[in-house]
């Protein structure tokens, strides 16, 4: 009873895990999205948009007592960090299944790092990409290249991704932004009544 | 997972992706984009579908700056109690 109980539950992800290993001896990029399609947030439902609501609130509430003064709540300090938390919010309920949002996360976090460190460690890591991609080359590129690149750096996390991967995230992460633009006007709806 | 990401940085080349492959993925990114749902995908190039996607995140990402700019307005003048109370009924209607 106890072994069928646990094994039910997981059956989901135990046969994603199987078909995943399956098509990791290289049947085709299809069937590798078609399972990640499945384990990825739902970001058209209503349920995920007033999870992300009340989340928001909360969060928001938490900000503002952290806050010195209610002055600063209109500057753009202010607002900066309502879209601050409105993304890391956003990037939660990814639940770490997208590249974009893993950024997001991470980028929070080594920022906060980077103010007590005087911010040396990123400043490197800025040069250093600099450095590889070589402006020369840039200028040579196609159109459709160029495009590729600039999408990738729109999604965060995506520069350096290959071209199936990046169209996967950009499909995920603007699915993600329809839901945050819809649920905020929606409380902005709220509020302002 | 790394090697998975390693293996997909090494065939970064058009190589291992067919285009077959790349146009499944644009006209999938075409049915997401408004501008260019209506519009068949025969018609529509790949170059103008990435143009219209990175127009479309750029458009997305100002109505999320003017909505958190709007949001800490409001929540500046009123207390957040009553705020999520209002919110939390809203969603209970």
């Amino acid at each position: 009873m106890a072994s069928s109980s646990i094994s039910n539950p997981e059956a989901g992800p135990n046969r994603l895990r199987e078909s995943k290993s399956k098509n990791r001896r290289g049947i085709g990029i299809d069937n590798r999205i078609e399972d990640v399609k499945i384990a990825k947030t739902k970001w058209n439902t209503e349920a995920e948009q007033q999870i992300y609501s009340l989340k928001l609130m909360e969060a928001l509430r938490m900000t503002r007592e952290n806050l010195p003064s209610p002055a600063e709540e209109v500057s753009p300090a202010g607002r900066s960090a309502v879209r601050r938390t409105a993304d890391r919010i956003l990037a939660a309920a990814a639940r770490g299944r997208t590249r974009w949002s893993r950024s997001i996360l991470t980028s929070r976090l080594q920022m906060k790092l980077d103010s007590n460190r005087h911010k040396k460690h990123k400043r490197l890591k800025v040069t250093g990409d600099i450095r590889s991609k070589k402006p020369v080359a840039r200028k040579r590129l196609p159109a459709v290249q160029q495009k590729v690149r600039f999408l990738g750096r729109l999604v965060p996390g995506c520069r350096e991704l290959s071209l199936p991967k990046l169209l996967e995230e950009a499909t995920d992460y603007i699915a993600a932004l329809e839901m945050q633009v819809r649920a905020m006007t929606a409380v902005a709806g709220v509020l302002n009544s | 997972m790394s090697s998975r990401r390693s293996r997909s940085r090494q065939s970064g080349g058009v190589s291992r992706i067919t285009e077959d492959q790349i146009g499944d993925l644009v006209s999938k990114l075409q049915q997401l984009i408004p501008e260019l749902r209506s519009r068949s995908s025969d018609k529509v190039s790949a170059s103008k579908v990435l143009q219209e996607t990175c127009n479309y995140i750029k458009n997305l990402h100002r109505e999320v700056d003017d909505l958190s700019d709007r949001l800490s307005e409001l929540l500046a003048s009123t207390d957040t109690n009553s705020a999520q109370a209002a919110i939390i009924r809203s969603l209970l209607m």
